[in-house]
C-alpha cells in the first residue's frame, strides 16, 4: 500500500515530466534530479528523497504525450514512482516497458492527493475512499518484454541466440 | 481481404504473406535515425553487450543514419561531449549516413532524410524521434521509439514485437483557398480527433487535395500526424513522390510503390472539405485545441518562429517573405527564422529570400530545430506569446512554462509579425518590390 504523491491532468507531455531544456543529461543515473523540474515544489521533494519508492502518481488520459525522449521514463524509474493513468501514449508506454517503469491503465480511476491506493490483480483499490478501479492489463506483446526484465536483457537474449559465442 | 498501406508493409518486412491489424511482428528495419540522442543509443547499445563475450558491431552500419539537429551549434560543454562521443562512434563503426554541423549538408533529421533520398516508399523507417511521422510523406511506414528500442534495432536489425497498427483513412478534398495550407489542414484535423484520438492508429491520407499536394506539405501533414496520438501518418506513394525522390533528392534505381487495396479494412474514415477552410490556430497548452484565426485575431504576440520539421522548407519560406517583402516587423516583436537544412538555406538565400526576411527585421539563424523544443536559443520571457509555425506548444515546450505558444501556418506568423498581433493573413497584400 502506498500514498498518492501528485494528481496529474489529461495529456501530461514529456516537456512537463522531463523539460527539454535538460535534454543533454541522458544517463539513466543522471535524469531523475530533474523529474517534472517546473513542478519546483514536486521535484524538490523527489531530490530530498521525501517522497517513498513506490508512490503513486495518478494522471488522467494521454499520459507522456509528445516527444520520445526517454528521459521522460528514466526520470520516474529512478525514483521508482508507480504511473496511474487513465490512459498513455504509445511512445511512453513502450519506454516504459523497455525500461522497466511501472504504469498501470485504470480508465476509471478516481484518486485524491494522500488517498492509499493498492494493486490487486487487475484492480486499483482506492483504500481510503473504498473503491476498485479495474486495469487494463498491457497487450500480450508487450508482456514479453516484462517477463525478460526489460528490453536490454531480452535483446541480449536475442543476440545470443543469433551468435553463440 | 484487402491491406492497408502498413499491413502491405509490414508484411514484406517481416517476411510473411499478409499480416493484419493485431498481429505481433518483427519487421526488419530500412533505416534507423537517431540525433543527439544518439549519446544515448549508444549507451544502451553498449549495455546491451555487456557480459555477452560478443565484440558491440551495428548491425548495418549503411541503414543508420545520424544528424545533428536540435542542440547546433552545441549550446553547453555537455551537448558538445555528447555530439563528440557520437561523432567518433559514427566513425568507428563506418556510419555513412552522418550529419554534422555543417552550412551546406546539416540540418533537422527530418528534412536531411527525405532530401537525402534515404527514405523509400514501402521502407521501415524508426527514428529515435516522435516526428518520424514525416516520412510516411514518402509512401514509407515510419515512426518514433525511445533510445533503447533504438539500440536494439541497432543490435538486431529488426523491431522487436511491433504490432500492426489499424488505419484511419482520412480523405481530403477541395481546392485550398488562398493562404491556407497544409499546416490548416493537419491542425484542423488534430483539432477534431484529439490529442489521443489516433492512438495506436495510422493516419492514411486520401483525396484530390492530396494528390494535388506537394511533397513538402505531405510531409507537414505526416509530421503532426503524431499530435493525434497516430503511431504514424502515410501519404500513399504517387506520380508526384516518384517526381520528388526522382528531381529532388537524386533518387536512382528500382522504387516501388506500396498502394492500398480497393477493399482495405479502416478502423475509420474521415472525410474534410478544405474549400472553405481558414487558417487554424492551435492555442495554449495542447495541440488539439484548435480554433480559427478569428477566434484570437488581435492576440498580442513578442515573437514569431518560422521553420521547423513541420514549415522550414523553401515552400514554407516563401510564402512568408512574399508577405514580409518592402515591409517590416512590428516594433516590439522578434521574428527568427529557421530554414529546415543547409540545403534549404542555400536555395533561399539565391532566391533573395533571406534578404527579403532580414530586411524586414528578422533574424535568420542556422538551420536546425531553434527555440522549438526550448533548450538552445530564443527562450520567452515570463508572460510572454510566441506564434510559431513548429508543431507542438505544451507549457515549456519553448523553453518557459510561464509563456504561451500558439501554432500556426508560415502566412499566418508573417502576417502576425507585420502587426504584432496575431493576423489573418487573408488581409494582407503580398509581394512587394525587393
Ligand atoms: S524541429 Fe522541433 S519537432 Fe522537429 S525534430 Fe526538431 S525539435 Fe523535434
Amino acid at each position: 500500500m502506498s500514498d498518492v504523491v501528485l494528481i496529474l491532468d489529461d495529456d501530461v507531455s514529456t516537456d512537463v515530466i522531463y523539460p527539454g531544456r535538460y535534454m543533454a543529461t541522458v544517463l539513466p543515473t543522471e535524469t531523475p534530479q530533474y523529474a517534472f523540474a517546473d513542478l519546483v515544489e514536486f521535484n524538490a521533494k523527489l531530490k530530498a528523497k521525501q517522497v517513498p519508492q513506490g508512490s503513486f502518481i495518478v494522471a488522467g488520459k494521454n499520459f507522456g504525450c509528445g516527444s520520445s525522449r526517454e528521459q521522460a521514463v528514466s526520470t520516474l524509474k529512478g525514483h521508482e514512482l508507480v504511473i496511474i493513468a487513465k490512459g498513455f501514449a504509445r511512445i511512453f508506454t513502450q519506454n516504459s516497458v523497455n525500461l522497466g517503469l511501472n504504469i498501470i491503465e485504470a480508465p476509471a480511476i478516481e484518486a485524491a492527493e494522500g488517498d492509499e491506493l493498492e494493486i490487486q490483480g487487475d484492480e486499483v483499490i482506492n483504500v481510503t475512499r473504498g473503491k476498485r478501479f479495474p486495469i487494463v492489463p498491457l497487450p500480450p506483446a508487450r508482456q514479453v518484454l516484462i517477463d525478460a526484465g526489460g528490453l536490454i536483457a531480452y535483446t541480449r537474449r536475442r543476440l545470443m541466440e543469433k551468435s553463440p559465442v | 481481404m484487402g491491406k492497408t498501406v502498413v499491413e502491405k508493409i509490414l508484411a514484406r518486412a517481416a517476411g510473411r504473406p499478409a499480416v493484419s491489424a493485431g498481429d505481433v511482428v518483427e519487421p526488419a528495419v530500412d533505416l534507423a535515425m537517431s540525433h543527439e540522442n544518439g549519446a544515448l543509443v549508444i549507451n544502451q547499445f553498449l549495455e546491451i553487450y555487456k557480459g555477452t563475450g560478443l565484440a558491440p558491431r551495428v548491425w548495418d552500419p549503411s541503414r543508420i543514419a545520424i544528424i545533428f539537429d536540435h542542440r547546433v551549434p552545441a549550446e553547453s560543454p555537455k551537448t558538445a561531449t555528447n555530439q563528440k562521443k557520437v561523432r567518433e562512434f559514427v566513425a568507428a563503426n563506418g556510419i555513412t549516413k552522418f550529419h554534422d554541423i555543417r552550412g551546406d549538408l546539416g540540418g533537422i533529421c527530418h528534412q536531411i532524410l527525405p532530401e537525402n533520398g534515404y527514405v523509400r516508399p514501402g521502407a521501415v523507417v524508426l527514428g529515435t524521434d516522435s516526428h518520424t511521422t514525416s516520412h510516411g510523406a514518402l509512401g514509407a511506414l515510419a515512426f518514433g521509439i525511445g533510445a533503447t528500442e533504438m539500440a536494439s534495432v541497432w543490435a538486431l536489425g529488426t523491431a522487436l514485437n511491433v504490432e500492426v497498427p489499424a488505419t484511419i483513412k482520412v480523405v481530403v478534398n477541395g481546392k485550398l483557398p488562398p493562404m491556407v495550407g497544409p499546416k490548416d489542414i493537419i491542425l484542423r484535423l488534430v483539432g477534431q480527433l484529439t490529442a489521443e484520438g489516433a492512438n495506436y492508429r495510422v493516419l492514411e491520407f486520401h483525396g484530390e487535395t492530396i494528390r494535388a499536394m506537394s511533397t513538402s506539405g505531405r510531409l507537414t501533414l505526416c509530421n503532426m500526424s503524431v499530435e493525434a496520438g497516430a503511431t504514424s501518418g502515410i501519404v500513399p506513394a504517387d506520380a508526384e513522390t516518384l517526381r520528388y525522390l526522382r528531381e529532388e533528392a537524386g533518387v536512382a534505381g528500382t522504387l516501388t510503390p506500396v498502394t492500398p487495396d480497393r477493399d482495405a479494412t479502416y478502423v475509420r474514415t474521415l472525410e474534410i472539405d478544405v474549400s472553405k477552410l481558414e487558417p487554424q490556430i492551435a492555442c495554449p497548452h495542447t495541440v488539439d485545441n484548435v480554433k480559427p484565426i478569428g477566434a484570437v485575431a488581435g492576440t498580442k504576440v513578442h515573437q514569431i518562429v518560422i521553420g521547423s520539421c513541420t514549415n522550414g522548407r523553401l515552400d514554407d519560406l516563401e510564402i512568408a517573405a512574399g508577405i514580409l517583402r518592402g515591409k517590416k516587423v512590428a516594433q516590439g516583436v522578434r521574428m527568427l527564422v529557421f530554414p529546415a537544412s543547409g540545403r534549404i538555406y542555400t536555395q533561399a538565400l539565391l532566391k533573395g529570400l533571406l534578404a527579403d526576411f532580414v530586411q524586414a527585421g528578422a533574424v535568420v539563424m542556422n538551420p536546425g530545430c531553434g527555440p522549438c523544443l526550448g533548450v538552445h536559443e530564443g527562450a520567452l520571457g515570463d508572460g510572454e506569446t510566441a506564434l510559431s509555425t513548429t508543431n507542438r506548444n505544451f507549457k515549456g515546450r519553448m523553453g518557459n512554462p510561464a509563456s504561451d505558444v500558439y501554432l500556426c501556418s508560415p502566412a499566418v506568423a508573417a502576417a502576425s509579425a507585420l502587426a504584432g498581433v496575431i493576423t489573418d493573413p487573408r488581409t494582407v497584400t503580398v509581394g512587394g518590390v525587393r
